[in-house]
């Protein structure tokens, strides 16, 4: 009744210039009602998300200039900035920040050059194509601490282990993975894990490839690898900047092989793992709240440039 | 009109309360969220409902098995399990007690958080029970354990099943090179025979490597204590540079390079456990416990082809380490008599003749109390390690481990709650070690700077 009640009015609003203002004036009490209701009902989903998304943070904030160890009950104060300054001078955070730069980055960048070279062979027809594709996706659907506990066990085992046994078929001597090279353990797991993801992103890049262009670049005579460099490529460059955004999302929570594998030793120490260890080992709940106020920080920074970029790319793209 | 007017108001009044109390039901199933799991509170009626949170540990499995013969003879108490893994039940327990949740009417509790809890007041002083309760036998508890659990007299918790620590070695590995292991060995000699017998086939010893206070630093402290050094001295100052600390963890890691496992990084307990039990391994250093897994014919390769002296010393007459998985009671608990009740009768002498008859007597818990070494069946049963275990944790001395004296109680740990996160960023700097990416004295200098402050806060 309401609903009904209210259009006619706004059809004859649209009519008149300019319609904000007249708008107000024009309201019957009746429409009046009717706004307010439609805010009233409005404000539950509000008010449960601002509840659900903007509390918590606040009270981590509120957290942060407290300094309090949850076994020290007595000794909980206000210390404004302190935590701050701890944490930006002792160190961990910028080493943390760099080994989450380096791993993020590799394991996307790899990531991102296998998923193309298996997009490309999926995207032709063969016998299997869709056993070939569910098997290829399946890293992706596991979990990641299930997936962890493989390499852990089977694959990296410095005594029983797959990759060991593997190398020594060609001469190389056991290698102690989580000991020796922690880095490119924690990149191996994860680009073993993420490639499948920007396959999947890459494999619809390429179907949406019109194959009228790909037939006129054979007609004028370009090979394979001239149609992938000069066509290909260019038409796949926003569905590689899409997987590359997705991808470091993910990837900046990664936790698990690192909790599982390398336990945070030779630079494997990413921002969550630190935060982990500040909260539940250090059990410093203010420390560990400042690192999570500047994780927040430094993510938005992030996500903002990257996304600017990123939307100004697929304008200029959309423009051409 | 005026009536259809009001009646649409009081229409849109009635729909703004409903939407209001759309928000609060929101607000109020918010808040069951956050409390669901947890259900502390008595049955109706006469029953009580106790809530026990636990580590999944093999001897708490069996506890819960049996709980139904605890509720046979005290109809009116409930128990439900909650059972975790080791990290999370520390976390969920430190929260609920440190946040004064009151989830929790039993907690399980290490040996390292009882004496700070206890300061803390958050557990309930079991002196009066253990008193009152003539049966109990609380003098029968091993007193090295008894004292590990005591803050200023006052017993916060008590012992489920407790570990030491001593040498295992795999007797046909020594025997084909000829070797014999002292009952008392010293870490020269087992080092020396580690070197000798370790090849391609098999690594000389495994010794825990992965970082965490409570993975690496379970061992090399002992090993730092029996080498004369210590975290700290009587006056809380860090001695983590002192050149004993720095001779032990070199003399480890050296011994680890040498002849020990090939990913040190990799290798805590279980993963030590898993070689040794292969045969992959000449000697093993670590908890007593693991001997009930290594003589299991279904678990292990080598049952009934080890040998348990010992734990290697250097300076000190033993260098076994201390632990026990307890019980204890919150402050916070509103049925703290009725959880008195399934604390003791699950730490009672009749408990460990209830699981020899239910479950078979190599599965008793050990370690907590001297009767139960005096059990013919049980000595049968668990007969390779038994006196051996019994000897040890009857020999160590959690007042004093090391050559000097420390202003705590307890040995393989320092009873501050700093502990956990110093020994945890220290063990990830010995890693770097073991790695090769930096040297022992860089590794502890920065563990003294840690050190340091962590002493400065019990100075206070």
């Amino acid at each position: 009744m309401t609903a009904t009640a209210i259009r006619p009015g706004r059809v004859e609003n649209d009519g008149e210039a300019p319609p904000r203002r007249k708008v107000k004036h024009a309201l019957t009490r009746r429409e009046r009602k009717g706004l307010r209701l439609a805010r009233a009902l409005v404000w539950p989903a509000l008010a449960a998300a601002i509840i659900i998304t903007q509390i918590p943070f606040l009270v981590t904030i509120y957290y942060s200039f407290q300094e309090w160890n949850l076994l020290r009950p007595g000794d909980q104060k206000f210390v404004w900035f302190d935590n701050y300054a701890t944490v930006l001078t002792n160190g961990a955070f910028l080493s943390s920040l760099l080994a989450t730069v380096v791993i993020v980055g590799v394991s996307v960048l790899v990531s991102l050059v296998f998923g193309m070279v298996l997009a490309l062979l999926l995207d032709r027809k063969f016998v299997g194509q869709g056993l070939a594709r569910t098997l290829l996706i399946t890293p992706f659907l596991m979990m990641p601490a299930a997936a962890s506990l493989i390499f852990k066990w089977s694959m990296l085992d410095s005594n029983v282990g797959m990759v060991n046994w593997a190398l020594g078929f060609i001469g190389i001597d056991p290698v102690a993975w989580n000991t020796d090279v922690p880095i490119l353990t924690i990149i191996m797991v994860l680009t073993w894990q993420y490639t499948p993801f920007m396959m999947l992103i890459l494999l619809a890049g390429l179907q949406s490839q019109p194959s009228d262009v790909l037939e006129a670049a054979s007609v004028d005579g370009a090979g394979p690898i001239r149609t992938f460099f000069s066509m290909t490529l260019p038409h796949m460059r926003q569905y590689m900047e899409l997987s590359i955004l997705l991808g470091t999302i993910l990837l900046l929570q990664v936790f698990d092989p690192i909790a599982i594998m390398t336990r945070g030793t030779g630079g494997t120490k990413t921002l969550s793992y630190l935060l982990y260890e500040r909260a539940f080992v250090g059990l410093e709940i203010g420390e560990a709240a400042a690192y999570g106020v500047l994780t927040v920080i430094l993510t938005i920074i992030v996500a903002m440039v990257a996304l600017r970029s990123l939307f100004k790319i697929f304008t200029t793209e959309g423009m051409r | 009109m005026t009536k259809g007017n009001e009646m649409t108001k009081s229409n849109l009044r009635g729909r703004r309360w409903l939407s209001l109390a759309a928000v609060a039901s929101a607000g109020v199933m918010l808040a069951g969220c956050s409390g669901a799991g947890g259900g502390a509170g008595g049955g109706g009626g006469d029953t009580v409902t106790l809530t026990l949170a636990t580590v999944n540990n093999p001897q708490m499995k069996d506890m819960e098995q049996l709980k139904g013969k605890f509720e046979e003879s005290h109809p009116d108490i409930k128990v439900k399990f909650i059972q975790m893994e080791e990290n999370d039940l520390r976390d969920a327990v430190t929260k609920d007690v440190a946040t004064k949740g009151g989830q929790y009417d039993i907690v399980t509790v290490g040996s390292y958080e009882v004496p700070i809890w206890g300061q803390n007041d958050w557990l309930t002083n079991l002196n009066d029970y253990t008193t009152q309760d003539s049966e109990y036998d609380v003098d029968d508890i091993l007193p090295p354990v008894r004292q590990a659990l005591t803050v200023d007299d006052s017993l916060y918790a008590v012992p489920f099943y407790g570990e030491s620590s001593f040498l295992m070695y795999n007797k046909e590995i020594l025997a084909d090179a000829g070797l014999e292991v002292p009952e008392h060995p010293t870490w020269q000699q087992v080092a020396d025979m580690a070197r000798e017998v370790n090849n391609d086939d098999h690594a000389g010893i495994c010794l825990r490597g992965k970082p965490g206070w409570g993975e690496l630093f379970a061992p090399l402290t002992t090993v730092v204590q029996t080498f004369g050094g210590n975290w700290f001295d009587d006056d809380w100052n860090a001695t983590v540079d002192s050149p004993e600390f720095t001779e032990a963890v070199k003399f480890y890691t050296d011994l680890v390079a040498d002849a020990g496992e090939s990913d040190p990084v990799s290798f805590g307990f279980t993963e030590c456990l898993n070689l040794f039990s292969q045969g992959k391994a000449a000697f093993w250093y670590d908890a007593t416990s693991a001997a009930g897994s290594l003589e299991s014919e279904d678990l292990s390769e080598v049952a009934g082809n080890v040998g348990y002296v010992h734990a290697p010393t250097v300076e000190t007459e033993e260098s076994g380490w201390l632990w026990s998985w307890n019980l204890a009671i919150p402050e916070t608990s509103k049925q703290k008599d009725a959880a008195w009740e399934f604390v003791s009768w699950a730490t009672s002498k009749d408990y460990m003749t209830l699981v020899g008859n239910e479950l078979g007597w190599s599965r008793v818990p050990p370690g907590s109390r001297a009767s139960t070494y005096e059990i013919p069946e049980y000595q049968e049963a668990a007969g390779a390690f038994a006196d051996i275990t019994k000897d040890v944790m009857l020999a160590v001395n959690p007042e004093q481990p090391g050559v000097n004296p420390q202003p705590w109680v307890g040995i393989q740990y320092v009873t501050i709650p700093e502990f956990q996160d110093l020994g945890n960023q220290v063990s990830q700097k010995i890693a770097d070690v073991f790695a090769g990416r930096s040297s022992v004295e860089e590794a502890l200098s920065a563990g003294q700077d840690l050190a340091e402050k962590a002493g400065a806060a019990q100075k206070e």
